[in-house]
């Protein structure tokens, strides 16, 4: 008889499949895994610690590094921490233009997250698509921000700036002919809004597509259904939240439990899923993405009727406006202290939790009334999902942990901070 | 709003009683402190009871109150653990002391929630706080073989050691730091009146 031998396996730090900098020790016997020990933390740059040296506004530009498929989301969850704290009223436009940044967000990650599980697991195809979709959202960030991904647009108080006039257009370059360019430009002749609401008429069909290469593909099946399998129970007990316990059942989301921002003014439905396996996660990621679709639609024609101030006009909080700074003393005196010695949060503590595209992204925020944060913990939803990896992958073959590490939606900006 | 919680703070003290040392209402959140001893069982009660159910844990967090100016709190260590109710749709901020600030150490609340394994581990990686019964209490973001808890108030931001290829040994070496912690702008407390100069 052949003797048999158990294999303790390394998996990563350097893998495609580990989404990052991901090592998991894997204790096989077989093919069949029997422990997994994930070891996280090899993208640690204390987020937190450093945020405590640096004043309150100083920050915001950290939090678009914590998970890096989705700032502005981060972002948000942050401003709205401090701003609960200072009890301060966001104007309305602020609100809308948060909750489509936030919406693009949610589809920008989805797309990512959808394509790259299923590259994970064979199908090429798919992540060529979803990043066709991503450009043209990235286009949006850099139309409001300057920066493609780490945005730094939201701030305590509102947003930055109002949402352009004009979009961004393409030039003829060596690269690029004008035909080329000309075609590019077709959708971007009017404002952002216009750029938008062409995006929102288009991606119905787009999804549809990615519905047509997975949702029936018989190899796609073959590796997500029955894998990773959560009970509601489960879920809720090993701190679960998002896709990942809507998968499984739950109807938690905090968009409709405990609304923020104004997702109680707008009409969209949460999908839930039955088995809780790796399959109804996508379909959750799908459906989700047809209703940020749906919420971005009614954001933007709000926004089209309805102008109005994106910041706060509490000038110990917000800027004021350039003009305004330089022919008014106490505008400049104000503008000042708040650039050099930053904004004084009341002393208390508040735990600003958002419907983060991969779950609750919590910030809990612990002010002395200084200008610094005295404490800053970042509650990301992937660092509880990487915790039962030990528990879902346990009994599964070895090829079915890049399909769990894949559902997670695992990004190590976020579960390292 | 506003009702919930009240409704939702009226049940806790009705439930608990003189186990809850405080209970805060601030910024439309409950904060309840609770001792060491009542920790685990207050948490186990928060879970089990059906008027509250707290079924999920979503996050837990180490404290080091050593500068904090203004109200400090006697002991040193805490943490605090946010919990969510999904069937109530309450939120709830849990919070305890830990009694010797030579040798922290508070109860896990693993048997309750399993789900906060990694938090504890955090917590006790960032600010050595022990949890006792907790069955895997490894150091798990810092680097394998760190010294110190780096968010303790007394740790420098830059830390005590760096890392660097030695050309000679042919291998990654550690020596003290070489760089000053700077800070651009201190850290100021101000008084509330601060800026009303009075004359008008």
């Amino acid at each position: 008889m052949a003797e048999i031998r158990n294999y303790t396996i390394n998996f990563g730090p350097q893998h495609p499949a580990a989404h990052g900098v991901l090592r998991l020790v894997l204790e096989l016997d077989g093919e069949v895994v029997e422990r997994a020990d994930p070891h996280i933390g090899l993208l640690h740059r204390g987020t937190e610690k450093l945020a405590e040296t640096r004043t309150w506004i100083q920050s915001v530009p950290y939090m678009d590094r914590l998970d890096y498929v989705s700032m502005m989301c981060n972002e948000h969850a942050y401003c709205m921490a401090i701003e609960r704290l200072l009890g301060l009223e966001v104007p309305l436009r602020a609100q809308y233009i948060r909750v489509l940044y936030d919406e693009i967000t949610r589809v920008l990650n989805h797309l990512l997250a959808v394509g790259t599980h299923a590259l994970d697991i064979g199908a090429m195809t798919m992540v060529l698509y979803t990043f066709r979709e991503r450009e043209d959202l990235m286009d949006a960030y850099e139309a409001v921000s300057g920066a493609r991904m780490h945005a730094a647009y939201y701030r305590p108080g509102g947003v930055y700036r109002d949402l352009p006039d004009r979009m961004p257009q393409y030039e003829v370059s060596k690269w690029k002919n004008a035909k080329t360019v000309a075609e590019l430009n077709e959708n971007r002749q009017g404002s952002l809004l216009d750029f938008l609401e062409d995006f929102t008429n288009r991606f119905p069909k787009y999804v549809d597509d990615y519905e047509t290469l997975l949702t029936d593909n018989r190899i796609w099946k073959q590796r997500t259904v029955g894998i990773g399998v959560v009970s509601p129970e489960k879920a809720l007990a090993l701190g679960f939240t998002g896709v990942m316990l809507r998968g499984s059942g739950v109807e938690w989301d905090i968009r409709k439990k405990q609304p923020y921002e104004v997702y109680d003014r707008l009409d969209f439905d949460i999908p839930v899923g039955v088995e809780g396996d790796c399959y109804d996660r996508y379909l959750c990621r799908i459906e989700e993405m047809r209703q940020s679709n749906r919420i971005m639609k009614q954001c933007i024609d709000w926004l089209r009727k309805n102008p109005g101030p994106v910041i706060s006009s509490n000038h110990k909080v917000a800027p004021p406006s350039r003009e305004r700074m330089k022919g008014n003393m106490e505008e400049l005196i104000h503008h000042f202290k708040l650039f050099t010695e930053g904004m004084h949060v009341p002393p208390g503590e508040v735990y600003a939790a958002i419907e983060h595209p991969k779950g609750e992204f919590g910030v809990y925020a612990v002010s002395d009334g200084a200008n610094k944060p005295y404490r800053i913990k970042l509650r990301s939803p992937g660092f509880a999902h990487l915790s039962a990896m030990d528990e879902m992958s346990r009994g599964h073959m070895i090829a079915d942990v890049v399909a769990i590490i894949g559902t997670m939606d695992i990004v190590f900006g976020d579960v390292d901070r | 709003m506003t009702e919930k919680i009240e409704r939702l703070s009226q049940l806790l003290t009705d439930k608990f009683g003189q186990r809850l040392l405080q209970v805060i209402t601030a910024c439309g959140e409950i904060t309840v402190v609770v001792s060491a001893e009542d920790y685990l069982s207050v948490a186990r009660d928060l879970r089990d009871e059906s008027s509250l159910r707290f079924e999920q844990l979503v996050d837990l967090s180490g404290l080091d109150y050593s500068t904090y100016s203004g109200d400090r709190p006697a002991l040193r260590f805490a943490v605090s653990a946010h919990l969510v109710s999904v069937s109530n749709n309450f939120r709830l901020r849990l919070r305890a002391f830990a009694p010797d600030d030579g040798f922290p150490i508070l109860p896990s609340l693993c048997d309750v929630w399993p789900g906060v394994n990694w938090f504890e581990r955090e917590a006790f990686d960032l600010y050595g706080i022990m949890f006792e019964g907790h069955p895997d209490l490894r150091r798990i973001l810092t680097d394998y073989g760190f010294v110190g808890y780096p968010f303790r108030k007394d740790f420098p931001v830059t830390g005590y050691v760096e890392m660097r290829y030695d050309q000679e040994l042919g291998r990654v070496i550690y020596q003290p730091v070489t760089i000053e912690p700077r800070e651009n702008t201190p850290r100021i407390v101000r008084d509330d009146n601060y800026g009303n100069v009075g004359h008008g």
